[in-house]
């Protein structure tokens, strides 16, 4: 089992690019390689032995462990090749796995997943965003390098959406505040790191005086952590999106499904402010709510 | 995607578990020249949701003439939400016993987690309900799957007599219609022993998970279609996440959260949202036939666009709209927020090509938003 201060990116952390070669892989891993992130090779069997960005392509995530030194593992493959991009990674030894392929068949999930619980791989995802820590490295789909929404701090931000944990980023600088992490937990109902064990890092992280969390309706993760929130030292500012949705209507994220009594609006404000957590009506509250919890 | 009983028994029959003799049938007439052929028979509705007993959508019939009167009584009944307009004709059996089997996916433990009761059939929600030990569960390492010591531990001091073997090798083929055929679940209640001694899967709910359709093409076919408004049809098609709603307010925004947050401001600032709709993922490309789907909304008085730009590029996003609204030439008012990656290109696209400027937040764009339609 990986520890939980792994799923937070370092400046030293050695990065692989699965997928590289692709649209999305190759726009991803320059903005990386822009901020400063050590991007130190791709994945595509195809091209293996190629130079792609500078970098070397190896043929597997285990080939490329053979030669060099690999932190975390970054996915832009598509869904119904995920399993087997994971499992190479996974083998691989990689520390951190960042999944940010959507629509992979649940199945899959759980058998990776399986995978890595006898490993030391931790899993951010599936259908994540990614991670940033500002002035270090970011790794994912996140607009990290944009001043105005990512900036280094002292609050983490935890996000199961990308477009919403960048709604609270934004929110947080304008502020006037940074962030010491932002993790993306991903929008999938099966994810390899939970919102409680993003909250544990964060607590235990010597960088974080508060944290941010951004949930929104659907399975019970929220319920789940408000027992942990409840004996955390540093304060917790949340977020839930969907108060305004139809009950019972699929909204994109497999995740978001509201059914019966847990995993609506209601069950998870009051379990977050049952544990001391300040929840806020609208993200744009976080200007006047979290200079007041971190001042007391 | 749900699939209806006579969709889902056959995957059971597929894997080797015994279900009764029957035929699905539409009419009347169908229903008693298949109780001809069967004998005495059960008629079911055939309607994609529980409680169909209950409804006095199963009736016992004795020969044909009975399965003519029963399924003139059925066809056309509402249950829940649905018409029957389909029915299964089975051959009756001969219960001792009624049990419950389930295999479905776990958040919790991330992996398949199979449920094993001796107290099926109608009731087994409230028994599970009083007595947590009414249902067995055990989780499942998928990379090992279910064998039948494992499957036959589930059953251990049950009191299944002669049948445990048999239900043991039930559960077994039932894991492998879970694992084979990518459900979400599948479940069957009851499963019955028959006085003979064999056990036969009575009734069976069967739960297709969506994201597998590509490597499922043979079966997914015979899923229950969502009930979709035309609007949402064409976004289907599009490939686009699109749900009416009954405000004035409609909204384009990308990823799911940042849409739900969208209609959130809407309600919070007074306003009520149109439509939920998002070009976040693979689909922020569409942003010109997702302009063109909100506006094909007649209830929209005022149109909110807001992008917070991760994977989902907001200039490529902003380009979409701003082309698509000179092209459509909408006659309502647009407000747009853009921020994250791509908005140093997006935002000059609406200052230039629209002569407006973006609101600096969400707030503020959905707050004018609302006050236009006044």
């Amino acid at each position: 089992m990986s520890d939980l201060a792994g799923m937070i990116v370092r400046a030293s952390d050695r990065i692989l690019v699965q997928g590289i070669t692709g649209r999305q892989g190759s726009f991803w891993a320059e903005r990386m390689q822009e901020y400063g992130a050590k991007v130190i090779g791709g994945v595509n069997p195809k091209r293996a032995g190629e130079e792609f960005l500078n970098l070397p392509v190896f043929a597997s995530a285990a080939d490329a462990a053979k030669e060099t030194d690999i932190d975390v593992a970054v996915m832009f493959i598509p869904p119904m090749a995920a399993k087997a991009a994971a499992l190479d990674a996974i083998d691989a030894g990689v520390r951190l796995l960042v999944v940010l392929t959507e629509h992979i068949p649940t199945q899959d999930v759980m058998y990776f997943m399986a995978a890595a619980r006898d490993s030391n791989t931790r899993i951010m995802g599936p259908n994540t965003a990614g991670l940033v820590t500002p002035g270090e490295t970011f790794v994912g789909i996140m607009p990290a390098w944009e001043e105005g929404i990512c900036r280094p701090g002292r609050v983490g931000v935890i996000s199961r959406s990308g477009s919403l944990g960048t709604l609270a980023c934004l929110n947080l600088v304008q502020a006037g505040l940074g962030q010491s992490a932002v993790l993306g937990l991903g929008g999938d109902p099966i994810l390899g790191t939970t919102t409680i064990e993003a909250l544990q890092a964060l607590e235990q992280d010597a960088g974080t005086d508060a944290v941010v969390l951004v949930g929104e309706i659907g399975g019970t993760a929220e319920e789940d952590a408000a027992e942990f929130i409840a004996t955390m030292t540093k304060p917790v500012v949340a977020f839930i999106a969907g108060g305004a949705s139809p009950a019972g209507r699929k909204m994109g994220h497999a995740g978001a499904i509201v059914m019966g009594d847990k995993g609506t609006y209601q069950s998870k404000r009051s379990a977050l402010e049952k544990a001391g957590a300040t929840v806020l009506d609208m993200p744009s509250q976080l200007d006047e709510v979290i200079h007041k919890v971190m001042a007391s | 995607m749900d699939f209806e009983e006579y969709a889902a028994k056959p995957l059971l029959a597929a894997a080797g578990i015994t279900i009764p003799r029957g035929e699905s049938v539409t009419t009347a007439e169908e229903a008693a020249a298949a109780a001809v052929s069967l004998g005495p028979v059960v008629v079911k509705a055939q309607v994609p949701t529980g409680k169909r007993g209950k409804a006095g959508g199963i009736k016992p019939a004795d020969d044909a003439a009975g399965a003519e009167a029963a399924a003139r009584d059925i066809l056309g009944m509402k249950i829940g939400d649905h018409i029957v307009e389909r029915l299964l004709v089975e051959e009756r059996a001969d219960i001792a016993r009624e049990l419950y089997a389930a295999v479905l996916n776990d958040t919790a433990s991330k992996g398949p987690l199979v449920l094993f009761s001796t107290l099926g059939g109608m009731d087994i929600e409230e028994a599970a309900a009083q007595d947590a030990t009414a249902v067995r569960r055990l989780s499942v390492d998928i990379r090992d799957g279910l064998d039948t010591t494992s499957a036959t531990q589930i059953l251990e001091g049950l009191d299944l007599g002669a049948a445990t073997d048999a239900v043991a090798d039930v559960l077994v083929r039932l894991y492998d219609v879970w694992r084979s055929r990518d459900a979400e679940l599948v479940e069957i209640n009851p499963l019955a022993i028959t006085g003979d001694g064999r056990v036969v899967a009575l009734d069976c709910k069967f739960t297709l998970d969506d994201l597998s359709k590509p490597r499922q093409a043979d079966i997914a076919e015979a899923g229950v279609p969502d009930k979709l408004t035309d609007l949402e049809a064409r976004g289907r098609e599009l490939g686009l996440t699109y749900i009416e709603l009954d405000g004035e307010v409609g909204i384009l925004a990308n990823g799911a959260g940042l849409t739900m947050t969208t209609m959130d401001a809407v309600r919070h600032y007074g306003g009520n949202p149109a439509n939920f709709l998002e070009i976040g993922g693979q689909a922020y490309t569409l942003a010109t036939p997702a302009l063109d789907l909100v506006l094909s909304n007649p209830k929209v008085k005022t149109l909110v666009v807001n992008f917070c730009g991760a994977f989902a590029r907001t200039d490529v996003m902003t380009e979409g709209v701003v082309s698509a609204w000179e092209e459509l030439k909408p006659n309502i008012p647009v407000f747009f927020s853009i921020h994250g990656t791509g908005s140093k290109e997006a935002i000059p696209i609406v200052r230039e090509r629209l002569k407006m400027e973006p609101y600096p937040t969400m707030d503020d764009a959905v707050k004018a938003a609302i006050a236009a339609t006044v």
